[in-house]
């Protein structure tokens, strides 16, 4: 029997349903107290707390950086500190955001918690390794602080060399500390894929995947091949101030070009680390708040594979002036153009999820909608950016800082608040003000387009990114924008309020407040720390709506056990649902 | 069928975690993830290799030069070391397969002195480098290449056997670690993961230095 099951690649399971109780009395919270079971922990769930705490302080940091520098820019001079400390609070809030924050922060924080949860597994496959990945992040964002309280660098987060290689401000313990925080990176991306791979419920073949588990494995893929580059690179910038190996710096015969071949081809790769997940987070939010199955759902995941993958070829559109070959710049450019395809069929699948949908306009489903107008601004005056002739008159101004704004934070730090207004109830068991959660989102979107939007402006106008002084003409966009970067910043204080509030006195949440389908929302609220007090078998996809929720919590039945059903179920021979069965 | 189930019920043994269904799987996902590890490395040494092909088109008459002085014979020689190493290192996944564990510290031990042997040749060999000034970089003082630049030669040929060296002395580690939990009975041919992805490691760095001795030793 077992080989003609194998061979038709499907097995039969006893199955019955199993309704976990709706609060948790015993949860992954509460279940071992005392700090040294917080700091030793190997639970997923836990070590995703730990990242949300860490990245909200670094957020919370670089984001005081960033309102500094809008103050600064009030006035076309000196308006409260020294060019310098400019440069050095300039870089800072770039490195910490994008190393510290953007890219670890959804795997990190999201990943973690979420991962072994909607693939009905008790936990990543490797959780020492994951427990590893925490503090060296940890230990990468330690160097950084050490680096801020005595030195200060002034590279820019670019570290371009040969000015890396001469500035006589701590480049080498910033760099440690990326290095460090990038092999976090790598092992998260590992941990995630192999959990993918092998530790999946039984009967959760690919095509039954949240789109979520899609842009997570999507975002490991990039983890794991351009990260080590990074590292190299890195490694070298430090020799070369070190050793002199003459690697980057020209006055020795060696290639600054080269520099910047190396750091794009992590730090391009790197962007679609940060926003790859955002993408599967929006596709969970948009299915859901449309209570209607995602329209095109292997068009949305392979997209997702198709973006990771031309991320890597398009690195060179960062370097149109910097002397490289017209041959290889219209090739980069035609590539990046590419990327627009598979970003486009995300959102125009999106959108065709929600036309005829039963939308209800909850706060994660604001984030979204915000999410696709953003993003699409963002996305759109990026393809301007990788058209050869326009990058040249654009390159290295306001249009670019506009730019990649609108990606990051209009693109994944939306995206990550919609996830965390999302997941927040499964995460902590408690719900939070819906009405003050949609005032932080009303003063977060505006706060955000009048920071950003007059920058783009300002760029098209001729203001350089990263100037300390500027022509007095630029001065009522810059203030405009000051002025917004108050609004956006009052939005997150609201945010900070409400979801502390929530903490301590919020209503204790239902195991499944959205009516979702997918598994993290079939355990309790909290989850208790196996996450499931059964082996889940999946036997649909993520967002039928239309089937009885009762056919989402179906389980395993012991073999002494009598009753249940019997369900056919996919599985390729060897598989770990065959091992179940 | 029903054996199966049976056989997973109580297949929880010691060797394997909560959080997996059985020994098997358990396997897989460690195989799985040394494979990507692995390929990590590659993109790792990846760049340095990149600097290697440009360095080596912009200035290909130092090279030339400039290999001339490393010696070949002691390269030849570190190889072999290697390669013997790698097989006593499969043959140690063998023993264990079979419940050796006698043999398999042997093995274990005698990759492990292969292992120390290729450092210390390294050893030597990079302080005569240096005694004839062949440094990397700014420092370098050698007069025996006539081309320009062969201090880029000397400081990737230092980068890239030094990051070899350092996964060796890793790798070593490993293998010490692995002769202790073997002596203390704690792999068997139920349980030998470590010992198994171990060895993938072993003959990565195996096969990053037959690529590095043609780049370095032999360029002409």
């Amino acid at each position: 029997m077992e080989t003609a099951a194998a061979n038709r690649k499907t097995v039969t399971m006893k199955v019955r349903r199993y309704v976990m109780p709706e609060h948790s009395e015993k949860n992954y919270i509460n279940q071992e107290k005392g700090l040294k079971s917080w700091l030793l922990t190997r639970d997923h769930k836990r070590i995703g707390l730990m990242y949300f705490m860490t990245s909200a302080v670094v957020f919370f940091v670089a984001g005081l950086l960033a309102l500094t520098i809008r103050l600064e820019l009030w006035t076309p001079a000196k308006t409260i500190i020294d060019a310098q400390t400019y440069n050095e609070i300039f870089t800072l809030h770039g490195t910490m955001m994008i190393f510290f924050f953007l890219v670890p922060a959804v795997p990190g924080i999201l990943g973690n918690f979420l991962i072994p949860l909607q693939i009905g597994a008790k936990d990543v496959a490797f959780p020492r390794l994951n427990l590893l990945s925490y503090y060296l992040y940890l230990m990468g964002v330690i160097f950084t602080v050490v680096t801020i309280l005595t030195h200060g660098v002034d590279t820019g987060w670019t570290f371009y060399a040969p000015y890396s290689i001469k500035s006589t401000a701590a480049v080498i313990p910033m760099t440690t500390g990326i290095f460090i925080s990038g092999f976090s990176s790598i092992l998260t991306g590992l941990n995630f894929i192999v959990t993918i791979h092998k530790l999946r419920a039984p009967g959760l073949t690919w095509g039954k995947f949240p789109l979520f588990v899609w842009g997570i494995y999507g975002t490991s893929i990039i983890q794991i091949l351009a990260t080590p580059v990074l590292a190299i690179t890195l490694a070298l910038v430090v020799m070369e101030r070190v050793l002199h190996v003459g690697i980057f710096d020209p006055a020795l015969g060696g290639d600054p070009v080269l520099y910047q071949h190396f750091f794009w081809f992590y730090s391009h790769p790197a962007v679609y680390i940060m926003i790859v997940p955002g993408f599967g987070i929006i596709a969970d939010l948009i299915a859901t708040f449309s209570h209607k199955r995602l329209f095109g759902y292997w068009f949305v995941a392979i997209s997702t594979l198709a973006i990771s993958f031309l991320g890597f070829l398009v690195w060179g559109h960062h370097m149109f002036v910097a002397g490289q070959s017209m041959v290889a710049s219209i090739v980069f450019s035609l590539i990046t153009f590419m990327i627009g395809i598979p970003t486009g069929i995300k959102i125009f699948n999106w959108l065709a999820t929600m036309y005829k949908g039963s939308i209800r306009l909850k706060v994660p489903m604001l984030y979204a909608l915000s999410f696709i107008f953003l993003f699409s601004i963002g996305g759109f005056t990026g393809v301007m950016l990788g058209a050869l002739s326009v990058d040249v008159q654009l390159h290295a101004t306001y249009y670019v800082v506009a730019h990649f704004h609108y990606v990051m934070f209009g693109g994944m730090v939306i995206a990550l608040l919609g996830g965390i207004h999302f997941w927040w109830p499964k995460m902590f068991g408690k719900m939070y003000s819906e009405t003050m959660a949609r005032v932080s989102w009303f003063l977060i979107f505006v706060g955000f387009n009048v920071t950003f939007f007059p920058q783009f402006i300002l760029g098209a106008k001729g203001m350089p990114r990263r100037y300390y002084n500027y022509l007095d003409q630029f001065q009522s966009l810059h203030q405009l924008s000051t002025v917004g970067s108050w609004i956006l910043a009052l939005g997150f204080f609201v945010m900070l309020g409400y979801l502390l509030h929530s903490l301590i006195k919020g209503e204790k949440a239902p195991a499944n407040p959205w009516d979702a389908r997918t598994l993290e929302w079939m355990t309790s609220a909290p989850p208790p720390t196996e996450n499931f007090s059964y082996t889940p078998v999946v036997i649909h996809g993520p967002y039928e709506y239309q089937r009885p929720i009762s056919e989402f919590q179906l389980g395993l039945i012991n073999n002494d056990h009598h009753g249940g059903e019997e369900h056919e179920i996919e599985a390729p021979s060897g598989s770990p649902e065959m091992a179940n069965a | 069928m029903a054996d199966a189930v049976a056989e997973s019920s109580h297949g929880h043994d010691k060797h394997v975690f909560h959080h997996f269904v059985d020994a098997h799987q358990q396997f897989d996902a460690s195989k799985m993830g040394m494979w990507i590890f692995l390929a990590t490395e590659i993109l790792f040494f990846g760049g340095l290799f990149a600097a290697y092909i440009i360095f080596r088109s912009w200035y290909p008459q130092t090279f030339v030069e400039a290999s001339d002085s490393l010696n070949r014979a002691i390269g030849g020689i570190n190889t072999v070391v290697l390669i013997i190493s790698s097989l006593t290192m499969a043959l140690a996944i063998h023993y264990i397969q079979r419940n050796d564990k006698g043999k398999t510290i042997l093995f274990l031990g005698c990759t492990w002195v292969l292992a120390a042997t290729f450092m210390v040749i390294k050893g030597f060999e990079w302080s005569e480098h240096f005694s004839e000034g062949m440094y990397a970089g700014k420092a370098y003082a050698y007069t025996g290449v006539t081309a320009s630049h062969a201090y880029i030669f000397y400081s990737l040929y230092y980068l890239m056997t030094g990051l070899h060296g350092i996964h060796v002395l890793v790798g070593m580690g490993l293998i010490t670690w692995l002769m202790i939990k073997t002596k203390r009975g704690q792999f068997s041919s139920d349980y030998f993961t470590p010992v198994e992805i171990t060895g993938l490691y072993w003959h990565l760095v195996d096969i990053i230095w037959i690529f590095l001795l043609p780049l370095f030793y032999i360029v002409a």
